[in-house]
């Protein structure tokens, strides 16, 4: 039943993916088990993302997959030990911009990637960001912007950054539409990711994580 | 004795349409300079679209957002609330850098206007955005995903009540107006019209012609700048837009993330709602490009660009009704300003099924070589100066890229030197800088 969950997912086969769910849990599945076919899915997901055989679409959709299984097995998740993550991450768009979707795939890819993500949104001011860091104290920092506006919004969410005493505790990268290792060195962020596998490649290669 | 223009080819309605604009009636110009200027720039630039021969030199746009505003030290928000400060900022932008053509100046929406209609899909300076950036388009599934079969049966009921009742607060009563079908017999007639009766029904009426007004006024400044730009050399590089179904599903309907499910959870019914919009934004096209004497619709295009959807996807999703549009619109002599936003790196192979020296591509993350070499003698290419180096980026940084591009592609002609995406604040040196070079370097000897 795992794997045929596996592959259910992996596929893009949503409504054969639920129907199993359904039946791994009416027949008494461990939530576990159910858990691990879905991030062994999400992993084949990334791989062929990264190989440049699935795009934006399956991302989305299986992030869809992901929470409406998530959704059925919640009464169950608080059983399920916790499982170590590989780091954390901060994740925004930054001040003056309220685009999401590149950001959402970045942050669902960290997460399924075993980071703990802490997305705060956008239009996320430099001082919002300070104090993010402060409390959830990441490894790893990702400021995402659209506009060419979020060039001086990602510089200056680097320098408040810099000015708390806190630039050398985090790495930071930086991505989006109009954004490109230019762009990067303008602002003072560590490197730019020009895709959500970059982005989880560069957050990796940060915790030391393979 | 003329053709009338249901009997021409398309070839002899593109040629009438190049004809009004290059000659066009009831211009008059500020100078014997201003007109040839004019007519110097729309041959140069039908030269490069048409293929036929090589023009004097390669055509250079300016394509910015609110750039003119910042240019003269405004905000975006002080020229959406007071749009008599929009002319005198665009004029000045334009005859500052002097490229070859102006886009006219409709970028900044009334805010009165916005005001008025309590517009739910943007968010603008000083409303969710700051006064000092450009307004941003709120995602969302304007268009339900059960809606296909309402929408596919009556697009036009969908654009004329349910949509505007959706995003406009104050014209929400509209989604309780019926189909007027009701109305053709004495009996049906007195029935059909209660609801205009109704407070709520009559209050949204009120807003139409407040709004309706607001409108015009801000009409009067576009339309003045689109009739005194010509009388100073500056041809529109656009009479005005049309899009790919796609994109108008993708963009403000059913949105990102609605369209790419749908193409999963249901790929018949989204491909016959494409068909359903088809004709209507070849007409929008057709009829802008008749009536201002310009045979230049931009198309820009948002969700096929890379990375977007797959080669399969494209192909079967997006690629087809944009064909159909770009098609209906140069059969009847328009020629689409196609503007492929994003990377189409993956794409060039597909579009280059089109018909010689009838369309414009301009590109923004694309390989310009392969661009080049893809539609080389089969359309005229566009492209690139990007965001960064505008922004970040030195004028030597400018010069250097501009002379790279027209090495690149500028070769037997069909080639358009203008940025990649819209652009606000930039170094304005670097516009400078660009322009000079493309004027020096880019002579066809």
């Amino acid at each position: 039943m795992s794997k045929k969950l596996v592959k259910a997912i992996a596929d893009m086969r949503e409504e054969e993916a639920l129907k199993l769910v359904k039946e791994m849990v009416e027949g008494g599945s461990e939530p576990m088990a159910i858990l691990d076919a879905v991030r062994q899915a999400m992993a084949i997901v990334g791989q062929r993302y990264d190989e440049g055989t699935y795009f934006l679409p399956e991302l989305l959709l299986a992030g869809e997959m992901l929470n409406q299984i998530t959704e059925v097995i919640k009464p169950e998740l608080a059983k399920v030990p916790e499982v170590k993550r590989l780091g954390k991450v901060v994740m925004g768009t930054v001040e003056g911009d309220i685009h999401d979707i590149g950001k959402n795939i970045v942050s669902f890819m960290l997460d399924v990637n075993g980071f703990d993500v802490l997305d705060l949104g956008v239009d996320i001011s430099p001082q919002k960001f300070v104090e993010a860091i402060q409390d959830f104290e990441p490894q790893v920092v990702g400021l995402s912007g659209f506009l060419a506006l979020a060039y001086d919004a990602m510089k200056e969410t680097v320098e408040a950054i810099k000015k708390a005493g806190l630039r050398d505790k985090v790495k930071i990268m930086v991505g989006g539409g109009q954004v490109s290792d230019e762009v990067r060195k303008y602002t003072g962020a560590d490197a730019y990711g020009k895709d959500a596998m970059a982005g989880v490649s560069l957050a990796k290669a940060w915790v030391g994580a393979k | 004795m003329e053709k009338k223009w249901e009997e021409m080819s398309s070839d002899e309605k593109q040629e009438a349409l190049f004809q009004r604009w290059i000659s066009p009636e009831g211009v008059k110009f500020a100078s014997p300079e201003a007109e040839k200027l004019y007519k110097e720039r729309t041959t140069r630039f039908r030269d490069a679209i048409q293929l036929k021969k090589l023009p004097d030199r390669v055509p250079v746009f300016l394509i910015p957002s609110f750039a003119p505003a910042y240019y003269s030290g405004l905000t975006p928000h002080d020229v959406m609330y007071d749009p008599d400060k929009i002319k005198p900022a665009w004029k000045k932008f334009y005859t500052d850098f002097q490229p070859d053509a102006h886009g006219g100046c409709y970028v900044p929406t009334p805010i009165k206007f916005l005001e008025i209609v309590d517009f739910k899909l943007y968010k603008w300076p000083g409303h969710g955005v700051s006064p000092e950036t450009t307004y941003q388009c709120i995602e969302g599934e304007y268009m339900k995903a059960d809606e296909y079969d309402a929408f596919i049966h009556d697009p036009l009921y969908f654009f004329y009540y349910t949509w505007p009742s959706r995003v406009f607060g104050a014209l929400e009563p509209l989604a309780t107006v019926p189909h007027l079908s009701g109305l053709t017999e004495m009996y049906g007639v007195a029935g059909s019209f209660v609801p205009y009766g109704l407070p709520p029904v009559q209050a949204a009426y009120k807003t139409l012609l407040e709004a309706g007004n607001e409108a015009l006024k801000w009409w009067g400044v576009v339309s003045s700048f689109d009739k005194e730009m010509p009388e100073l050399g500056f041809p529109a590089y656009q009479a005005f837009a049309t899009k790919a179904p796609f994109d108008v599903i993708g963009d403000t309907l059913r949105g990102t993330k609605g369209i790419m499910l749908d193409m999963y959870r249901q790929p018949d019914k989204l491909l016959q709602a494409m068909e359903a919009l088809t004709p209507m934004f070849i007409q929008l096209g057709v009829g802008a490009a008749k009536q201002a004497g310009n045979p230049l619709i931009f198309v820009p295009l948002h969700k096929g660009a890379d990375g977007f959807l797959s080669d399969e996807q494209f192909k079967t999703f997006y690629w087809p009704t944009l064909k159909k549009v770009i098609m209906g619109l140069v059969d009847e002599g328009v020629v689409p300003f196609v503007w492929a936003e994003g990377g189409y790196n993956s794409r060039l192979e597909v579009i280059r099924d089109l018909p010689k020296g009838k369309t414009i591509w301009l590109f923004d993350l694309t390989d310009m070589a392969k661009a080049k070499e893809a539609l080389d003698g089969i359309a005229c290419v566009g492209g690139n100066m990007p965001m960064d180096l505008l922004t970040v980026g030195t004028p030597q940084d400018a010069r250097d890229h501009a002379k790279r591009l027209i090495d690149t592609c500028a070769k037997g002609g069909g080639y358009i030197l203008a940025n990649g995406a819209f652009f606000d604040e930039v170094r304005w040196e670097n516009l400078k800088a660009i322009v000079d070079t493309v004027k020096e370097y880019g002579v066809y000897r």
